[in-house]
């Protein structure tokens, strides 16, 4: 045998190898429960079998807490995480007659109203009741508050310092031409953060917003894709290229900031929006009782304490502890603007429509 | 005029074209005949600039041509299997050249006519490369080779892809052709009929190198070897008492060693040799015997069509001076 | 008309396949639209199209699709040539790696593309940030490697000799290109056009991130009409735009690849040495590698990246789930994952793909046939040039009734990825099976060989280099793709693209430098699990 043969046999070999190892039985694990992962799986035998979640793709819970959670209700959770909200919401109301999951939890109050007009929830009782503030004008009855995050203006305090420029504090002052080019924010009709700023200008100018929008664009304010493209490519404090020290994010980014016992960003707190994200039963579950178990474990404490370090996002019960990070640097807005759910379903696309126009004028 | 000199064309270690020196007045016709594999095509290629030379020159006219891309060269080159463009019809290959040239479109197309018509293929225009048979594939490409009266013509085996009977007519028209446009051509191939039916000038090529070349008739008739000889169309060579016999037969001085064509002997009453017919067959032209000449062992033999002869019948023979070839020197055997 | 029939039950099989992966959900998803309270109504759509907005999107998507098509081709071509036909040190690598943009996550990308172009960039001089030249130049980047990759297939085999002749009759260099190799390469140059065109046409992520909210086109209207607006009757109207275009294109698209006669000699040519003549294709192969390369280095020096300082410490957390978890999964872990889908994608995709190739190649004996033939070919494709968005909603209210409840399964995600990367693997065989002279299959016939024996002896020697080259493509792009596997991917085994997504959507330097040395890796593994695919032999057919 000699030299190329052996390295094209290796070669084939090689490849043999890889196929078998990673044929379809290997990537596609039957049971494919969050707990299985683990290596304790006990999926499809415990008692009340399975519940599955549909959710955003930003959930995310430790492990550990599942595990509990599947021990002690005797359930098996299968977490089916894909989209972002907005997918979320369209998924469900498509799917109102024939539901793929038991138990959902992601919808905020700007999405809350389609998938509750298209029926898809069924009415639940959680064993705790969160404060009244988070709860749904219509639909309270289905879809249960679990936590809230504030989109807020940013500022990066140490830029701000190091120009001797007074950081601005409402949204009036972004359009003030002190702070000419210095915004950055996600857009409306491509990111939920976006809209939520732009749901907070509607709330704060009412019919006037286009003329507030007018004024922020001619004031220099940069409109980007996604927050991603916002923070980590345009804001000083999150990119080493950004220039621009004033962005749109939430209320706990301070806490990410921390420089030697210090924060180096502070959020704007009246000119917030709050989201606030739900859970609930779908109707048409095949497991209604594991659907409702799995949303009163949303609100239990350990979940409810877990959230801000998973999902960065503030728990709503107020019993749940927050991380001493968020305690001292990301304090949130007491006052937030609102819109109702039913008022951003029946003028969204008239918003955006118009929206778009303006800042692309 | 074209002039090689020491070309030595490498693929690694190998020497494909090793140190060929020839020259090719103008218009003049060159075969280089070798076996397949000689390097005879390499030589061809590296004449038509598409092979880089390890060593040696190409020059015409004295112009060493070592910086002139193939293009510029205005040589025209034939390949063996046409290589005519599969996307053109015949009226746009063989017009190619005359395009890349800015040809008016009313000479182009009284000029693709004369060419058709010339190798045969009048009417031809608007077929497809794919439709053609295999000689007229070759005919297309021989005339979009001629079609801008190149300076030289190089031919890669031109005929052999073609019928016998077509051969012989194309070979004709083809030397006509070369004679009358005065076209100095350089033609390589195995085939010693086509070398023959074209050429002037003959070099024999083996393994890379020029073992022969000169005059055609010449070479034809002073091959300077046994394998040579035998490349030529010379069907054995006799050796010592063989040979001396056959030269003495045919008035000639003796030598070691001596190459016979197949119609070297002729039965002929007054011949000196006597021989026993093996075996007859008639051929258009003539009888081909195998005969057993005592010292001899078995030779082929003609007789003429008229004559009787057959297996087992006492002849006589005479040897046709002009169909042997004394070889110069003896390779051991 | 047994031969059509014969035909039509070979095709059965993966016109099967693609029913039910595409028309069925696509057909639901458009139908949604068309029924308003249960009742039939067209006009309705119709009405949509009518909307300005819609012109304007329209024409946007055309116009830069187009342009970025062009622009991919010309950049394309001197690299197809460089890198293969030319012996260029090192070809094989850079060929790899010139599929690595395939797979980087479209953010990942457009961030880096933003740190070059934005205001405090490189090249921020330009003022190209936000405007649609910005976005042409994200196509581009992103499809260069089609153009080199089918294309160059099809160059590598493609006989030398009628060059030369060309050259020998006196044709310049840029006379043989012009007249003789673009001809034989046309059939490949259109079939990389029109999938460019398609992924162009279709691009999402890269759009939004580098058009910013100013340039909407048709794809990123469907998603944001469905998703966020829930105006599905408009989505409906796009995504009928949407198909009509396509099908428009493919057509034309055949017919300028209809070549008068498509047999070409083939002669695997080794490599040639570089000449002095080549100085301007390899400096301009250079060129385009440098510019394709800037994003990459600025996403490679951003992972390096720690703190004030530089470092690996990105890439040692790659095996933890992040900054205050993150993650579900260990990126290593979602890697493997990747891994494994992209191996089922991409033996689905062969399967199905070179099925389709031979069906649509073989030479047909009658007009209804080659139509049946041509018609097959440009089915296949369909799937690069309809919106993600329509065919994953399509998927869930399809999808939902047994014998088809596929929406839950795990090979979902394969085969939406498989679906990606057929028309790749179509694309990359048919030039060369085309190639194929159909006597030589008569001949190995006539000596006694089966049919299966002849596709044994006479096809898979001359495809087997593509089809290594088409796997390589199409693992990387199920590796790389992201719409529909964000859309479908479970979470407790997300790929690697979702993951890093993931990442980027936290604040936190660490999260954020850890997506980009996660894309590094995947771009890595990628370039590396390529380049091994296409060392592989099979013995007997070892002419290469």
């Amino acid at each position: 045998m000699n030299h190329a043969s052996v390295r094209a046999a290796l070669a084939t070999a090689s490849a043999a190898l890889l196929l078998t190892s990673c044929s379809l039985t290997g990537g596609s694990e039957p049971s494919g429960t969050a707990s299985d992962a683990g290596g304790a799986g006990s999926s499809g035998t415990t008692s009340g079998g399975t519940v599955v979640l549909a959710t955003h793709e930003s959930f995310h819970l430790p492990k550990k807490l599942i595990k509990d959670f599947e021990e002690q209700s005797g359930y098996t959770l299968e977490v089916r995480a894909a989209g972002d909200a907005g997918t979320l919401a369209t998924k469900l109301s498509l799917t109102a007659d024939n539901p793929t999951a038991d138990a959902s939890y992601g919808i905020d109050n700007t999405f809350a109203s389609r998938p509750l007009g298209e029926g898809a929830f069924a009415e639940v009782t959680p064993s705790a009741t969160p404060p009244e503030q988070y709860a749904l004008d219509e639909g309270a009855d289905r879809l249960v508050p679990i936590d809230s995050a504030s989109v807020c203006v940013n500022v990066d305090t140490d830029w701000f310092d190091a120009e001797g420029l007074t950081p601005p504090r409402t949204l009036d002052d972004l359009t003030d031409p002190a702070y000419a080019d210095l915004l950055v924010t996600p857009g409306a009709s491509t990111s939920s953060t976006g809209m939520a700023f732009f749901l907070a200008t509607v709330a704060a100018y009412g019919d006037d917003w286009q003329g507030y929008w007018t004024d922020l664009v001619g004031n220099g304010a940069k409109v980007v894709d996604g927050w991603e493209d916002a923070y980590y490519g345009d804001f000083t404090a999150g990119s080493k290229t950004g220039t621009r020290p004033i962005v749109v994010s939430y209320d706990s980014s301070p806490a990410f900031t921390v420089k030697g016992g210090r924060t180096t960003t502070a959020a704007l707190l009246d000119t917030c929006f709050r989201q606030v994200e739900y859970a609930g039963v779908l109707a048409g579950a095949d497991n209604p009782e594991g659907a409702a178990a799995l949303v009163d474990w949303m609100l239990s404490d350990e979940v409810q304490s877990a959230l801000p370090e998973s999902m960065y996002v503030y728990p709503v019960m107020p019993g749940a502890s927050v991380p001493d990070d968020w305690a001292q640097f990301a304090p949130q807005p007491t006052d937030p603007y609102e819109v109702s759910p039913a008022e951003i379903t029946a003028n969204r696309e008239q918003w955006l429509t118009e929206w778009t126009d303006v800042v692309s004028r | 005029m074209l002039t090689l000199r020491d070309v030595t064309v490498r693929y690694g270690d190998t020497a494909a074209v090793d140190h060929v020196s020839l020259d090719l007045g103008s218009g003049q016709v060159l075969a280089v005949l070798g076996p397949s594999g000689c390097g005879k095509s390499t030589l061809l290629r590296a004449v038509a600039g598409l092979e880089p030379l390890s060593a040696g020159s190409i020059s015409w006219d004295g112009v060493d041509l070592a910086g002139t891309p193939t293009h510029r060269r205005g040589f025209a080159l034939m390949f063996q299997e046409g290589q005519l463009f599969a996307h053109l019809t015949v009226a746009r290959n063989v017009a190619y050249a005359l395009r890349l040239r800015r040809t008016p479109s009313a000479r182009l197309r009284a000029r693709v006519r004369e060419l058709l018509e010339l190798v045969g293929l009048a009417g031809y225009d608007d077929r497809l490369p794919g439709t053609l048979s295999g000689g007229e594939r070759q005919r297309v490409a021989l005339a979009r080779a001629l079609a801008v009266e190149p300076r030289l013509i190089l031919l890669d085996e031109p005929l052999s892809a073609l019928d016998a009977n077509l051969r012989e007519r194309l070979a004709g028209d083809l030397r006509d052709i070369l004679h009358a446009a005065g076209t100095t051509a350089l033609l390589v191939t195995h085939d010693h009929e086509e070398a023959f039916a074209l050429a002037d000038r003959l070099a024999v090529m083996r393994a890379g190198r020029v073992v022969q070349s000169g005059g055609i008739d010449q070479v034809w008739r002073e091959p300077v070897d046994e394998q040579t000889a035998l490349f030529l169309g010379y069907a054995r060579v006799l050796r010592d008492d063989a040979a001396r016999l056959v030269l003495e037969a045919a008035g000639l001085p003796p030598a070691p060693a001596v190459a016979v064509r197949r119609s070297a002997l002729v039965v002929d009453g007054a011949g000196p040799i006597r021989a026993r017919v093996e075996s007859a067959r008639v051929t258009p032209e003539q009888v081909r015997l195998v005969v057993d000449a005592g010292g001899l062992g078995r030779l082929d033999a003609v007789a003429s069509l008229g004559s009787r002869v057959s297996p087992g019948d006492e002849v006589a023979v005479r040897v046709d001076v002009t169909r042997v070839a004394v070889l110069p020197i003896v390779p051991a055997p | 008309m047994r031969r059509i029939a014969g035909l039509l039950l070979l095709a059965a099989g993966p016109v099967l396949v693609l029913g039910v992966l595409f028309v069925l959900p696509v057909s639901g998803m458009v139908g949604e639209g068309f029924l308003t309270d249960g009742r039939f109504t067209p006009g309705a759509v119709l009405e949509v199209l009518a909307r300005p907005r819609v012109h304007r999107v329209a024409w946007f998507t055309l116009w830069t699709s187009a342009v970025a098509t062009l622009l991919a081709v010309v950049l394309g071509l001197p690299a197809a040539y460089a890198l293969h036909r030319l012996a260029l040190p090192g070809r094989a690598a850079v060929r790899a790696a010139l599929l690595v943009p395939f797979v980087l996550p479209t953010v990942v990308v457009g961030v880096a593309f933003r740190q070059l172009l934005g205001e405090g960039g490189p090249l921020g001089g330009l003022g190209l940030d936000g405007t649609p030249a910005a976005i042409v130049c994200g196509l581009v980047f992103f499809n260069v490697a089609v153009v080199v990759r089918t294309v160059g297939v099809a160059w590598e085999s493609l006989d030398p000799r009628p060059g030369q002749a060309a050259a020998a009759l006196g044709a310049s260099p840029s006379q043989v290109l012009r007249t003789v190799t673009l001809p034989a390469l046309r059939p490949a140059i259109v079939g990389a056009a029109s999938i460019v065109f398609l992924f162009c046409a279709t691009a999402f992520g890269i759009v939004l991130t580098l058009g910013g909210v100013r340039h909407a086109t048709i794809e990123t209207e469907i998603y944001l009409l469905t998703t966020t607006v829930f105006d599905l009757r408009a989505a409906s109207a796009l995504s009928v735009l949407q198909i009509v275009a396509v099908v428009a294109l493919l057509a034309l698209a055949a017919r300028l690849r209809a070549v008068p006669d498509p047999t070409a000699q083939r002669a695997v040519a080794p490599a040639r040495a570089v000449r002095r003549g080549d100085t301007a294709v390899v400096l301009a192969t250079l060129v385009v590698l440098g510019a394709m390369l800037l994003p990459i280095v600025t996403l490679v020096l951003g992972s390096l990246s720690v703190g004030e300082g530089w470092g690996l410490a990105n890439y040692r957390a790659l095996t933890t789930v992040g900054d205050d978890q993150a993650l579900v999964v260990p990126v290593t872990a979602a890697l493997l994952t990747s891994l494994r889908t992209a191996v089922d994608a991409t033996w689905m995709a062969l399967l199905v793909g070179v099925t389709v190739s031979l069906i649509v190649t073989r030479r047909s004996h009658s007009v209804a046939e080659r139509r049946v033939r041509s018609t097959l070919d440009g089915f296949f494709m369909l799937p690069l040039g309809v919106s993600a968005v329509t065919l994953g909603f399509g998927f869930l209210i399809t999808l939902d009734r047994p014998p088809l409840d596929l929406r839950d399964s795990p090979l979902l995600v394969p085969m939406a990825q498989a679906l990606v990367a057929l028309p790749l693997v179509v694309r990359t065989l048919t030039p060369v099976l085309g190639g194929i002279d159909d006597r030589q299959r008569q001949a190995a016939a006539s000596l006694g060989a089966s049919p299966w024996r002849t596709l044994l002896t006479v096809d898979l020697p001359v495809v087997w280099k593509p089809v290594l080259a088409a796997s390589g493509f199409a693992f990387a792009a199920s590796l790389g793709e992201f719409g529909a596997t964000s859309f479908l991917a479970r979470d407790d085994t997300p790929t690697l693209p979702v993951v890093i997504f993931r990442l980027l959507g936290h604040p936190g330097e660490m999260n954020y430098g850890m997506a980009l040395a996660a894309s590094v890796v995947l771009a890595g593994t990628t370039a590396l699990v390529v380049l091994a695919v296409e060392r592989l032999r099979v013995p007997g057919v070892g002419a290469f």
